[in-house]
């Protein structure tokens, strides 16, 4: 039950998007996602979907565990396409009901920021199951690095980043077990209207701070008895150095933005009004 | 009148990386009034397999009886069955929420939807049951000390009056006093109400000095289920399954093998005083004859 939310887990398996430096998986996320705002036509979505695809094949983590960590937003998608479909009111009407009428343009946008957003989550999910939660924030510290400079205490946000993401599965556990208990209890969470069902939850959630406030403490307790003292002058045991297979990533990856933004904004290619 | 398994198996995660068959084939049958132990390595399916017993856990293939009705069919009264089974998780003070202790056990029997004043009344005889001392009855649960939360908490199922207690490593973290106080407990009410009690345990001497019967589990699958004298009689197999006999077994059988004449089944520090002095005596009585 609770555990089946996937999205921002690591998930296990042998593959060349694994072995690839967390930096690369970084910035490619983040071109990734800047692509898909690059164009609106369908040879753009085309050549996302079928580089997206070809990721999820190389990354070998099964499609339905990534369709799986889509479940939590259905509703963001839901208020989305609404908003889209009948509050535009510029191009063509295409037909109109009651007081609702969709145009072409807002059909399009609907179509669009669907397409949009499903990618969004699947590429950064991509970067989170191929990535552990200790390499993603590596990469990320490496990345941000130079904000030194300014005074930004890049090693503590980073480290911040990387309890914060432990903690997630961990809590989610403890949720699980705290629920059964109470369940066990004869608690019941899933019958009576909103206001009884949000009575229902306090048992889970006093628990479940009072759990979260241990941890932190214990953990805190744990790093000063390890003499932890932030960032100056701390080394690593695997420090990020960039292969062979990082560079040629980053070239396939600047390639597929360049050729996206190129097919998208010039190729003569349309469906309909898409 | 009992709990019985029918070729029982759960996988967590089906279909992923994180695949695991917790439990095999599980074939068991837990007659009323008894006490039985459940021991096993960690990641063993002792958790798991317990938490079945009351219907939090649906399991993959297999059937599982509650006084001879598959509790997996369709409009089973799953509510009535976890107001019968009664499961104390392990460390289950972190269940704890309420502002006081009385109103926190009287949770469950609140959920049976019984009345204020029985709800009262059976939370009463809860805590006095597990010897918290009433002046903490008022107190925030959060104030009281480890011992004190865990009979604040197992009170918490008391108060529903089960039929069958299920306690997973009730002593997991307490010092040998409160372990001891809260095993005593368990085997009074055990005495006095014949509530059928399954205790998980990883100590062998606990598990030893209470249970009527013993199941080892084992990688998911039940390895032994036998009187407590007869499976630490495997005590060599059960070292391979990463456990141990309780210390007395292992005593015992290394003076029968010095030469004293010892009955090698007793399992408790008490039988094994008892049998140490009788093998003692007995040796002394022949010298004597020997020397006449």
């Amino acid at each position: 039950m609770i555990r089946d939310i996937t999205i921002g887990q690591y998930y296990p398996a042998k593959s060349i998007l694994h072995r690839l430096d967390p930096r690369v998986k970084l910035v490619s996320t983040l071109l990734y996602l800047i692509s898909l705002f690059l164009f609106r036509s369908v040879a753009g979505y085309l050549a996302a979907t079928l580089f997206l695809i070809a990721v999820i094949r190389a990354s070998k983590v099964p499609f339905g565990y990534i369709v799986k960590g889509l479940k939590p937003i259905v509703m963001l998608l839901l208020i989305t396409v609404v908003f889209n479909l009948f509050l535009k009111k510029d191009g063509e009407v295409l037909f109109s009901v009651w007081k609702l009428t969709v145009t072409t343009v807002g059909l399009r946008n609907a179509v669009y920021m669907t397409i949009r957003l499903i990618y969004l989550i699947v590429g950064s999910s991509l970067m989170t199951f191929t990535t552990t939660p200790n390499e993603l924030t590596d990469g990320i510290e490496a990345l941000l690095h130079p904000l030194n400079k300014i005074h930004v205490p890049v090693h503590e946000v980073a480290m911040m980043m990387s309890i914060a993401l432990r903690f997630i599965p961990i809590l989610l556990e403890e949720t699980d077990k705290i629920m059964k208990a109470q369940q066990a209890r004869g608690a019941d969470f899933e019958s009576g209207n909103v206001m009884q069902r949000a009575k229902a939850m306090i048992p889970i959630l006093v628990p479940l701070f009072v759990s979260a406030f241990r941890r932190a403490y214990d953990l805190a307790m744990a790093m000063e008895a390890r003499c932890y003292r932030g960032g100056d002058g701390r080394t690593k045991m695997k420090p990020l150095r960039y292969k062979g297979r990082d560079w040629a990533a980053y070239v396939i990856m600047v390639g597929y933005v360049v050729s996206a933004a190129v097919i998208g904004r010039y190729a003569p290619f349309k469906i309909w009004i898409f | 009148m009992s709990i019985r398994l029918e070729h029982l198996n759960y996988i967590y995660s089906p279909n992923t990386a994180y695949e695991k068959h917790a439990l095999k084939d599980i074939c068991l049958e837990i007659p009323d009034g008894e006490f039985v132990g459940i021991i096993g390595h960690t990641g063993s399916g002792k958790s798991t397999l317990i938490q079945h017993f009351n219907g939090l856990m649906k399991a993959t293939d297999g059937k599982l009886f509650y006084n001879g009705e598959n509790i997996y069919e369709q409009g089973y009264h799953m509510k009535k069955l976890r107001n019968e089974v009664g499961l104390v998780f392990q460390y289950p003070e972190h269940q704890l929420f309420e502002t006081d202790v009385m109103a926190d056990v009287c949770f469950g029997p609140k959920n049976q939807g019984l009345s204020k004043e029985e709800c009262r009344e059976r939370a009463l005889e809860a805590l006095k049951l597990v010897g918290l001392k009433e002046k903490y009855y008022k107190s925030s649960p959060f104030e009281l000390s480890g011992g004190q939360k865990r009979r604040a908490a197992i009170a918490g199922v008391l108060a529903m009056r089960p039929k069958v207690l299920v306690l997973d490593e009730p002593t997991a973290g307490l010092d040998p006093k409160g372990r001891d106080d809260i095993l005593e407990q368990v085997a009074y009410l055990h005495r006095q109400t014949d509530m059928t009690v399954i205790l998980v345990s990883h100590s062998m001497e606990d598990i030893a000095r209470y249970a009527d019967r013993i199941i080892v589990m084992n990688h998911g699958e039940v390895l032994y289920n036998d009187e407590p004298k007869k499976v630490f009689a495997h005590y060599r197999e059960l070292e391979r399954a990463g456990l141990a006999a309780p210390q007395v077994t292992y005593i015992m059988h290394d003076l029968k093998e010095c030469g004293l004449s010892v009955n090698i089944e007793a399992t408790t520090v008490a039988e094994a005083a008892d049998e140490i002095i009788n093998a003692l005596e007995n040796r002394k009585n022949k010298t004597v004859e020997k020397g006449k």
